[in-house]
């Protein structure tokens, strides 16, 4: 690494919640306090943390709306299958060892596709641009929910049409269309998780206090002013686009290793749309706000269990209401008069996209 | 003949989504949002007109007629108690609302009406079908795609010559113009979503009469297909709403009719991309044809 690690107050805040976060977890989930169901969370938790940030980084920084991240999870979930199974074949099985390279790999192949993908998508503006974002999110489901692939001693097998794979005896099927991956031998673990969560961190604060983050954000601020000073837009948008898709990427590769099987439909749209709202309930361009938003967001539903049918109602209720008070221009007057009441004290630099 | 009767099955369809992607498409142009709580809405009024005619025992003719005020109704309330406290807020917290009223309604559904599907009576439209030559075309298909017409029509005559077709269209050129020209934005804007919702419940009706079992998240998939449809065509514009529709219909048909079942999702997206890169504003984007 050439230059030093950026460590300024707010990427310092995060850094120090998420490590706290995880020293306390760590040790409730350790001595049972935490019990079975929220011990289960643990590691989704990071996933969905992994994805958000990277889905920020485009968002928020880079400014364009993207609705397929749940994609380029599915991609890295898929790799890391792939991955592992060849791995697992040929006799490599230290978990650590094998969610290590699962996870390059997947976060590889998202950022490879990611680059691809930004060619024709920034050429596009606005809504335009977060519609194809979509429907490259859709096409990549919708293949890999017709994929079956298979290893054995030949190598891998690769068929879009049923018990057409032709595999010897002693072969393992590893992903079979609707059904997805099977028998995958699980390799995530809270640490692990922990460690992808401070690495994305460290990149996407690296990015947003270099110049090219700068760039990036002047591009979303004003694209032809900066265009003007000579910042070549399309390439700072596409560098943030690709960092989106492969901690995508790197978030999918883990949550395809914490379950033994797991089938394609899980990534459609709407994990995506759970995404974004993490993203947009966290704070645009604020990556401690979408830590504690993602953790929120993925406890809340769990805590109102209690109320049975009516959780999923009064969740509704509660996104459409935080959506309106945070929003609301006579709501947030009032706030900002009670506050002033309290004397000046300067409140969070919300990030915002554009007016 | 095989592949005419494909290609007008698939305008069938298409007709269903350009039904459903002109109220994208309208109240984008009006109020800027993607309003994904549309395809919950039709899922509201496919279960209005089931309960109506199955429950109620109502003649279709009324049940659909209760189905329209429903979601017409429906639609004004959500837009009066979700969407106008963020008039002047990010287009993104207005999407994130959309998609909690989304879920919402589709929770409420589940909730209200259980999670298995229903079937949806058949006896709406009159069964059986033209026969010309070898080929027959079913009424339904007829229907639907005559419905289509004669809705867009209507609404390009009702924006385009009526006064408050021209208020809709200041409204979506200037609100703060239109303001100062004594135009009732707000009455605009819940009259934007009666329309769009009012045509949600036709879709709905003829969705659900194409593929009768429904379930709370009937909506989720075609109101995807039907946003599509309206960028396709250029979001915003009623024709290209219209062609938007007719074309991703025809393209889902053919391809799963000649290439692939299960591959047919990625098929239409893919057309989605390719048409977008050499129209970046859709068929019909704002240039050619009036915005709504």
């Amino acid at each position: 690494m050439k230059r030093k690690l950026n460590v300024n107050r707010n990427s310092a805040v995060s850094y120090s919640i998420v490590i706290a976060l995880y020293i306390a977890l760590s040790i409730m989930s350790a001595s049972g306090l935490l019990g079975r169901k929220y011990s289960s969370l643990l590691v989704p938790v990071c996933c969905y943390i992994v994805a958000a940030i990277g889905l920020n980084m485009n968002v928020g920084i880079s400014g364009e709306l993207n609705l397929g991240q749940a994609g380029f999870m599915s991609l890295g979930a898929f790799t890391a299958v792939i991955v592992a199974g060849a791995l697992n074949f040929h006799g490599i099985t230290a978990p650590a060892l094998v969610l290590l390279i699962c996870i390059i790999c997947g976060t590889l192949v998202a950022g490879f596709l990611g680059w691809l993908m930004s060619i024709p998508v920034l050429k596009l503006e606005g809504d335009y641009l977060a519609i194809v974002t979509l429907a490259f999110g859709q096409i990549i489901v919708n293949i890999i929910n017709n994929v079956y692939l298979g290893i054995d001693e030949n190598g891998l097998h690769f068929s879009f049409v049923n018990n057409t794979l032709q595999m010897q005896p002693d072969g393992s099927v590893l992903i079979s269309g609707p059904m997805g991956a099977t028998g995958v031998k699980t390799a995530s673990n809270f640490t692990a998780g922990f460690l992808l969560v401070l690495i994305s961190l460290i990149v996407v604060y690296h990015i947003m206090y270099s110049r090219n983050g700068r760039a990036i954000m002047a591009c979303r601020d004003n694209r032809i002013a900066a265009s003007t000073v000579g910042i070549n837009a399309v390439a700072e948008k596409t560098l943030a686009f690709v960092v989106s898709a492969a901690l995508g990427g790197a978030a999918g590769a883990l949550y395809g290793m914490n379950y033994s099987s797991f089938a394609a439909t899980k990534f459609d749209f709407n994990l995506s749309i759970l995404i974004l709202v993490y993203v947009v309930l966290g704070g645009l361009g604020n990556m401690t706000g979408t830590i504690i938003a993602t953790t929120l967001l993925v406890v809340l539903p769990e805590m109102l269990r209690f109320l049975s049918i009516y959780r999923m109602l009064i969740y509704a209720v509660v996104l459409i209401v935080i959506m309106i008070v945070t929003n609301n221009q006579a709501i947030r007057m009032k706030l900002k008069a009670l506050r002033k009441g309290k004397a000046g004290n300067g409140s969070g630099k919300g990030a915002s996209v554009n007016g | 003949m095989q592949f005419l009767s494909y290609l007008i099955s698939g305008l069938g369809l298409g007709s269903v989504y350009a039904i459903m992607a002109l109220g994208y498409s309208m109240v984008y142009g009006i109020a800027k949002m993607l309003n994904f709580a549309h395809g919950d809405i039709i899922m509201v009024g496919a279960y209005v007109a089931f309960f109506a005619i199955s429950g109620a025992g109502m003649p279709p003719a009324v049940a659909i007629l209760l189905s329209i005020l429903a979601c017409t109704v429906l639609g004004v309330v959500i837009e009066r108690l979700a969407y106008k406290p963020l008039r002047e807020a990010s287009s993104l917290a207005v999407l994130i609302t959309a998609i909690g009223v989304s879920y919402f309604l589709e929770n409420g559904a589940l909730i209200l009406w259980g999670a298995d599907s229903k079937f949806f009576p058949s006896n709406i439209f009159p069964q059986g079908g033209l026969t010309v030559g070898s080929l027959t075309i079913s009424w339904l298909t007829i229907i639907t795609i005559a419905v289509c017409c004669i809705i867009m029509i209507l609404l390009m005559l009702f924006v385009g010559r009526t006064n408050t077709g021209r208020a809709m269209r200041a409204c979506s050129e200037d609100k703060g113009a239109a303001t100062l020209m004594g135009i009732n934005v707000n009455a605009i804007i819940s009259l934007t979503f009666a329309i769009g919702s009012g045509l949600a419940a036709v879709a709905a009706v003829l969705l659900a009469s194409t593929y009768p079992s429904i379930s709370p998240t009937l909506g989720a998939m075609p109101g995807i297909k039907a946003f599509t449809a309206a960028v396709l065509g250029g979001i915003g514009s009623i024709p290209g709403a219209f062609l938007g529709g007719l074309l991703l219909g025809v393209i889902e048909n053919l391809s799963k009719a000649y290439i692939s079942q299960q591959l047919s999702d990625a098929i239409v997206f893919g057309v989605l991309v390719v048409i977008l890169l050499i129209k970046p504003a859709g068929l019909l984007g704002r240039k050619v044809s009036e915005k709504v």
